[in-house]
C-alpha cells in the first residue's frame, strides 16, 4: 500500500483501485479543535478537485477538495459522532473518504512523505 | 446637543493630539468634490426633546389605534394584551442596549434568555430544536424554502392556497432570483383547507409542502396525512403558524409530524406595531438542525466547570462561511425574542392554555353572533380565534363604511387578493381575550345595518 | 501611571471561584448573583397572569384539541421580574460603559425614542388598518424617506427592509432586475476581502459568484486592479464605505465611474454611514443602492441582536426597481403602494421582501433621533465620531501594531493588529483582559485582511474622560501581551463566567433545555 500527499493537506492510501483520503497531522494541527466533519454519501462522484468534504472547527470551515477523480465507495461514518477523532489519529481512524479511483495517473504528480514533510517544513 | 458629551475645549485638546488643525483635516480623505459644505437642505437645526416629543405626538395623534374601539383584524398580526411587566423588563438598558453575544462571558444574560426562548419555541411548535429568531414570519418562512431545497437537493416547493399572501409574494419575489419553482393557489370559500389538493401534487421533485395553520382563513385542520404524504416521497412538509397563541388550544404542527415549523412570533409579547417589528419563530426536528438559518444559542461550561452559554454552530453563518452560508442574516429580533420568552414566562403551560382558551371562547361567541346576522355566512366550522364570513356584498366598502363608526372590522379579503374577484365578498374576523361583549355587540350591528 | 490604586490584582483572583474569596454556600457573589434555568425553577401550574374567564359556547376546534402537555413552565410576576432581573445584570450594555465595537457603531440610546416608539397611535396600529386609519404612520414613514434620501443625496428609498443584510439582499434584487430588464445577465459580483460577511453570503443568496477585489498595501481597493478584473460578466461591486479598516475610499468616485463604464453598477455597504452623515453624500459618489442601519448610524438600540432596519437609498436607475410596498405622498394624503396599486407607473418593481411594511417602531426611533440632532447635530455626530477614533489610534500607536496609520487620518474607528505581542499571546488574550478592566472588548479577528485585527469604534457619544481611560486600560492590558504575562491567558476573571468551552458546545450541541431523567434515558 502506498501514501501520497497533496499541497491542499491531504493524504491519500491507494488499495487496489481503492482511494482512502483524509487530512494530514499538519493540518488538523492548524485547524484547531474538530468540532463537525460532512462526508461524501456512497456514489457520489467527484472529477479531482471538486469539493468532496467539509471540515469545521468553532471559527472556521474548510473545504476538503477530492485529490483525484472517482466514485465514493464509503464516508467515515464515525466521525458523525465523534469529529475528534480527526485530531486524535488524522492519518488513522480519522480519514475521510474512499473513492474507486477513476484513473491512477491523476497520483503521478502528488507527493511522498518525505518530500510533503519538506513542503511542510518550507510552509 | 444633548447627546455629544465632547466640549469644544475638549475638541480643541484632541486635535492637539492627533495633529490636526481643525476637524477638516481628518476628512482630508473625502475629495473636495464630495464634500457637503454648509448645512443640510430643509433639515432645522437641533431641536429639544419636548419640541421632538410634541411632532411625534402630533403624528402619533393622526392614528386611529387598536384600542379606540372595537378591533378584529388579523390575519398575520393580532392584537393580545401585552403585560406591563414585559415592557418594563425589556427596558432595562442591560438588554435594550446590549449586542449580539459575541463576547459570551460578559452575555449570559442574553444567552440564558435565547436559550430558555429556544426551548420555548420548540416545545410550543412541538419539534425538537429551535433558533434564536429571525425577522418576521415571512422571512423566516421563505427561508424554510431554501432549507427544505438544501436538505432535498430538489427545488420545487408547493405552497398551501391557505398561506398568507404576503408570505407568498416575498416567497415568489425571492423564487425570481434564485430559480426555486413555487407552485402557488389562491383559497376558496370553503369549509376545509387545501389539504387534500396538496396532497394530490406531491411528486418526487417535491422539496416541501408549505402549509399555513391556522390558514389564512381561520381554519384548521389534521396535518397528520399531509405529512406521510410528504414523507412518502422524500419531501419535507413545512407549517407556518402565524397565531401562536393557537398552540396553546390545538395540537402542535410537530406532533402531526411537520418538519419545520416556522411563525411569527408577534402575538406573545410584541404587540402590533403597524407591521414590524416582529419576531420570526423557526424550528425543525434535530437532523435538520446545521441546515438551520440564523443564530443558535448552545449550553457548554467555562473554565472552572460552570454551566454557561454561548451561540454556537457558526459554521453556518455568514460570518465565517461568507458565500457558502446557509442565509445571509446577521441581526435577528432579539428584543422581540425577550418579549415573548418573557410573556411566555408569566403565563406558563396554565396561562397559555388559559389565554387560548379565552381566544377561543370570544371566537365562537362573535361567530354564533354574527351568524344571526342577515347576509353574513360562515364559512367554516373549525377554527381557533379568526374565522372567516362570506357577505351578502363586497367587504372592502363594508370595512371602510364600519371604520368610520369606530368599528375596525376585520380584514377584507379584496384587500389581501385584490386579483380574485370570487373573494371580495370574504371578511377574515379575528377575535382574541381583548375583545369584549359590547366590541361583538358593536360588530354585529355594524354589520347588519351596512349590509341591510 | 495609577491604574489600579487598590493593589487587586488579576492573578490573586485565579483560585478556583474567579475571585479571591472562599467560596459562598449559594454560589452567589454578593450582587453577583447565580439564576437557574426558567426550566429548573417553574411549574407548568404556575402562571403570574390573572387571565378572565369566557363563558364559551360548545368548541369549534375541529377535534385537534392539544391534550399532552406542552412543557412550558410558568412563574408568578415577582419570580418573573427577578428571574430577568438577574439575568439582566449578566449583561454588558452601552448604558454600563463604553462598548468599541468596530463596525457595530454602539452608541447612545436616547430614551425619547424609547417613549416615542411607544405612543399607541404608533405601537397600537394593525399593518391592515384601513389606509386614512393609518396617516400619522404613512407620515413618519414618508418623513423619515425624505430625511434620508437628503442626507445621503440619492434618489429613492426603499424602507421595508429588516435589517442591514436584507437592505443589501434589497439592493442586490434591485441591481440584479436593472440588468435583467435590459436583457444583461451577469452573473458575478466583486466583493473585496475585508468586507462583511453578509456581502458574499448576500451575492450568493441572490444567486451570483462572487469574487474577491483585492485591497493595496495601505488598506483601500485596488483601483487599478478592480479596473482589470471588470468586463462584460461582472454585475455589481459592493463596496463598504468608510470601509471596514476605518478608511475612507478616496477613489470612490474614479470606482464608481470604472464600474459603470463597465456597465455594472455599485453596492456600497452603508454600515459606517455613521462617519460621514452630514459631511459626504454617497450619492456625490456614484453610488446606485445603500442600505441604512438605522440601529448603528440613528441609534436605534441593538437588543442583544435585533430588531435593526435597513432602508435602502436607490439613484435614478434604480429607483424603479424598489420594492413594495412604499408610501407616496398623494392630492389626499398618504398612500400605501402595494400590490393592487403599484399598477403601471411601478410595473417594474422586483416585489415584496417582507410582510407588512417595515419596521415602524424603529422608523420612529430614527425620526426622532434626527430631529433631535437637527443639521448642525448630525455633521457634528460624523465630526465627533472621527476625532474621537483617531485620538484612539493616535494615543495607542505607539504600544499597539496600528497597520494602517501611515495611510492618514482614520474615519470612525482605528484598527490595531496582534503584530509585536509576546509569543503566544493573541488578540483574544487582549480582549478578555479588557472584560475584566471593565470594557467590552473590541471587534476582534475582523476584518480579516489584518492579522488579529483589534477594531476599536468609540462612537461620538463618549466623553473624553471615558476615553483617556479606555486607552489607559487598553495601554496596560497591551503592555502585559508583550510583556507576556501569563496571568493574561486566564482572563476574564472577573466576569459571570469565565472562558467558555466553544468546543464542546459545536462538538455535542445542546440547544434546548430537556428535563434531567430525560437526558439520563436518551444516554
Amino acid at each position: 500500500m502506498s501514501r501520497y500527499f497533496t499541497e491542499d493537506h491531504e493524504w491519500i492510501d491507494l488499495d487496489g483501485d481503492i482511494a482512502t483520503v483524509g487530512i494530514t497531522d499538519y493540518a488538523q494541527g492548524q485547524l484547531g479543535d474538530i468540532v463537525f466533519v460532512e462526508t461524501p454519501e456512497d456514489g457520489k462522484q467527484f472529477a479531482k478537485g471538486d469539493e468532496a468534504a467539509v471540515v469545521e472547527s468553532v471559527k472556521a470551515a474548510s473545504d476538503v477538495y477530492s485529490p483525484v477523480s472517482g466514485t465514493v465507495t464509503e464516508g467515515n461514518s464515525a466521525l458523525d459522532d465523534n469529529p475528534a477523532l480527526v485530531n486524535e489519529d488524522p492519518e488513522g481512524e480519522g480519514w475521510f473518504f474512499k473513492l474507486e479511483l477513476r484513473d491512477a495517473g491523476e497520483l503521478d504528480g502528488l507527493m511522498d512523505e518525505s518530500k510533503y514533510k519538506k513542503f511542510v517544513e518550507s510552509l | 446637543m444633548r447627546y455629544l458629551p465632547l466640549t469644544p475645549s475638549d475638541r480643541q485638546a484632541m486635535l492637539a493630539k492627533v495633529g490636526a488643525k481643525t476637524i477638516d483635516d481628518l476628512f482630508a480623505d473625502v475629495p473636495e468634490a464630495a464634500r457637503l459644505d454648509g448645512p443640510i437642505r430643509d433639515l432645522p437645526p437641533h431641536a429639544s426633546e419636548m419640541a421632538v416629543e410634541r411632532h411625534m405626538s402630533r403624528l402619533a395623534a393622526k392614528n386611529q389605534t387598536a384600542g379606540d374601539g372595537p378591533f378584529f383584524l388579523g390575519c398575520g398580526a393580532y392584537k393580545h394584551h401585552v403585560p406591563a411587566t414585559v415592557d418594563h423588563i425589556i427596558q432595562r438598558g442591560e438588554f435594550l442596549t446590549a449586542y449580539t453575544p459575541y463576547q459570551p462571558e460578559i452575555a449570559q444574560g442574553t444567552l440564558q434568555m435565547l436559550f430558555e426562548f429556544q426551548t420555548q419555541v420548540a416545545r410550543l411548535f412541538g419539534v425538537d430544536v429551535a433558533n434564536a429568531s429571525m425577522y418576521d414570519g415571512s422571512t423566516a418562512c421563505w427561508e424554510a424554502i431554501t432549507m427544505a431545497r438544501r436538505v432535498t437537493k430538489r427545488a420545487k416547493a408547493i405552497l398551501s392556497g391557505g398561506l398568507h399572501p404576503h408570505y407568498v409574494s416575498v416567497a415568489n419575489t425571492m423564487a425570481k432570483f434564485t430559480g426555486d419553482h413555487l407552485v402557488t393557489a389562491t383559497p376558496t370559500l370553503t369549509a376545509e383547507p387545501d389539504t387534500a389538493d396538496l396532497i394530490g401534487q406531491i411528486d418526487d421533485d417535491t422539496s416541501c409542502v408549505v402549509v399555513q395553520y391556522p390558514d389564512i382563513l381561520g381554519r384548521i385542520g389534521d396535518l397528520s396525512d399531509l405529512a406521510d404524504a410528504c414523507h412518502a416521497k422524500k419531501a419535507l412538509l413545512i407549517a407556518v403558524v402565524t397565531e401562536p397563541v393557537a398552540l396553546g388550544a390545538i395540537k402542535s404542527p410537530g406532533e402531526m409530524g411537520a418538519d419545520i415549523v416556522v411563525g411569527e412570533g408577534q402575538s406573545i409579547g410584541v404587540g402590533l406595531q403597524f407591521g414590524g417589528p416582529y419576531l420570526g419563530l423557526f424550528g425543525c426536528s434535530q437532523k435538520l438542525v446545521r441546515q438551520m438559518p440564523g443564530r443558535l444559542c448552545g449550553e457548554t461550561t467555562d473554565s472552572e466547570g460552570k454551566r454557561g452559554f454561548v451561540l454556537t454552530l457558526s459554521t453556518r453563518e455568514q460570518h465565517i462561511r461568507r458565500e457558502k452560508a446557509t442565509s445571509n442574516i446577521c441581526t435577528n429580533s432579539g428584543l422581540c425574542a425577550l418579549a415573548f420568552s418573557i410573556h411566555m414566562t408569566l403565563l406558563g403551560e396554565a396561562g397559555l392554555r388559559k389565554l387560548a382558551a379565552a381566544n377561543h371562547a370570544r371566537a365562537c361567541q362573535a361567530a354564533e353572533r354574527l351568524s344571526k346576522v342577515p347576509g353574513v355566512e360562515l364559512v367554516s366550522d373549525a377554527f381557533f380565534n379568526e374565522f372567516t364570513v362570506k357577505l351578502s356584498q363586497e367587504a372592502r366598502p363594508v370595512v371602510r363604511a364600519l371604520a368610520d363608526r369606530g368599528v375596525l372590522a376585520g380584514v377584507s379579503l379584496g384587500r389581501l387578493f385584490p386579483e380574485a374577484a370570487e373573494l371580495a365578498n370574504g371578511l377574515v374576523v379575528a377575535v382574541t381575550e381583548t375583545v369584549t361583549d359590547e366590541d361583538i355587540e358593536a360588530l354585529a350591528t355594524g354589520l347588519q345595518e351596512a349590509l341591510a | 501611571m495609577s491604574i489600579n490604586q487598590s493593589g487587586w490584582r488579576p492573578e490573586m483572583g485565579n483560585s478556583g471561584n474567579g475571585c479571591g474569596g472562599p467560596a459562598t454556600y449559594t454560589g452567589n457573589r454578593a450582587l453577583m448573583l447565580e439564576e437557574p434555568l426558567l426550566f429548573e425553577i417553574g411549574k407548568l401550574s404556575n402562571t403570574g397572569l390573572d387571565i378572565e374567564e369566557v363563558k364559551a359556547p360548545a368548541s369549534r376546534l375541529g377535534g385537534l384539541e392539544r391534550k399532552a402537555d406542552i412543557g412550558l413552565p410558568g412563574l408568578s410576576e415577582p419570580e418573573t421580574v427577578r428571574h430577568y432581573t438577574r439575568l439582566s445584570r449578566q449583561n454588558y450594555a452601552i448604558d454600563l460603559g463604553l462598548f468599541p465595537l468596530g463596525s457595530c457603531t454602539m452608541k447612545h440610546n436616547p430614551r425619547l425614542n424609547e417613549r416615542v416608539a411607544r405612543m399607541p397611535g404608533f405601537a397600537d396600529i394593525h399593518p391592515l388598518q384601513p389606509v386614512d386609519t393609518v396617516q400619522g404612520a404613512l407620515e413618519v414613514i414618508h418623513q423619515l424617506a425624505h430625511w434620508l434620501v437628503t442626507l445621503t443625496g440619492m434618489h429613492s428609498v426603499a424602507m421595508s427592509p429588516k435589517a442591514g443584510a436584507h437592505g443589501e439582499l434589497c439592493g442586490i434584487l434591485a441591481i440584479r432586475a436593472a440588468l435583467e430588464a435590459r436583457g444583461d445577465t451577469r452573473s458575478v459580483i466583486l466583493v473585496p476581502e475585508s468586507a462583511h460577511g453578509t456581502n458574499p453570503a448576500t451575492a450568493a443568496f441572490a444567486g451570483y459568484k462572487v469574487e474577491n477585489i483585492p485591497a493595496t498595501k495601505d488598506g483601500r481597493v485596488d483601483l487599478a486592479a478592480l479596473q482589470e478584473r471588470l468586463g462584460p460578466d461582472v454585475a455589481a461591486v459592493m463596496i463598504t464605505n468608510p470601509n471596514t479598516c476605518g478608511l475612507f475610499e478616496r477613489d470612490m468616485k474614479a470606482i464608481s465611474d470604472a464600474v459603470h463604464a463597465a456597465g455594472a453598477l455599485v453596492y456600497c455597504d452603508g454600515a459606517n454611514f455613521n462617519a460621514i452623515v452630514g459631511r459626504v453624500r454617497p450619492g456625490d459618489l456614484g453610488v446606485d443602492a445603500m442600505h441604512i442601519n438605522l440601529h448603528k448610524t440613528f441609534s436605534t438600540p441593538h437588543g442583544g441582536g435585533g430588531p435593526g432596519s435597513g432602508p435602502v437609498v436607490f439613484s435614478e436607475a434604480l429607483t424603479s426597481f424598489a420594492p413594495l410596498p412604499f408610501v407616496e405622498k398623494t392630492a389626499d394624503g398618504f398612500a400605501l403602494v402595494e400590490e393592487e396599486t403599484a399598477g403601471e407607473h411601478h410595473a417594474r418593481s422586483f416585489g415584496r421582501m417582507v410582510a407588512f411594511h417595515g419596521q415602524m417602531g424603529m422608523f420612529t426611533r430614527a425620526l426622532a433621533y434626527i430631529l433631535s440632532h437637527g443639521a448642525d447635530g448630525l455633521k457634528q455626530v460624523a465630526e465627533d465620531a472621527v476625532l474621537n477614533a483617531n485620538y484612539i489610534l493616535r494615543s495607542l500607536e505607539d504600544v499597539l501594531d496600528a497597520p494602517f496609520a501611515a495611510s492618514g487620518p482614520c474615519m470612525h474607528e482605528a484598527i490595531f493588529s496582534d503584530a509585536g505581542l509576546a509569543e503566544g499571546f493573541t488578540t483574544l488574550d487582549i480582549a478578555k483582559a479588557l472584560i475584566d478592566e471593565g470594557y467590552h472588548p473590541m471587534t476582534m479577528y475582523f476584518p480579516l485582511v489584518v492579522h488579529g485585527a483589534m477594531l476599536v469604534e468609540p462612537t461620538e457619544t463618549e466623553s473624553k474622560d471615558t476615553l483617556d481611560q479606555f486607552i489607559g486600560a487598553l495601554r496596560s492590558v497591551a503592555e502585559r501581551a508583550k510583556a507576556g504575562d501569563e496571568a493574561l491567558k486566564g482572563a476574564p476573571y472577573y466576569a459571570p463566567r469565565r472562558r467558555l468551552d466553544e468546543t464542546q458546545a459545536a462538538r455535542k450541541p445542546v440547544l434546548v433545555w430537556n428535563e434531567p431523567q430525560q437526558a439520563e434515558a436518551a444516554e
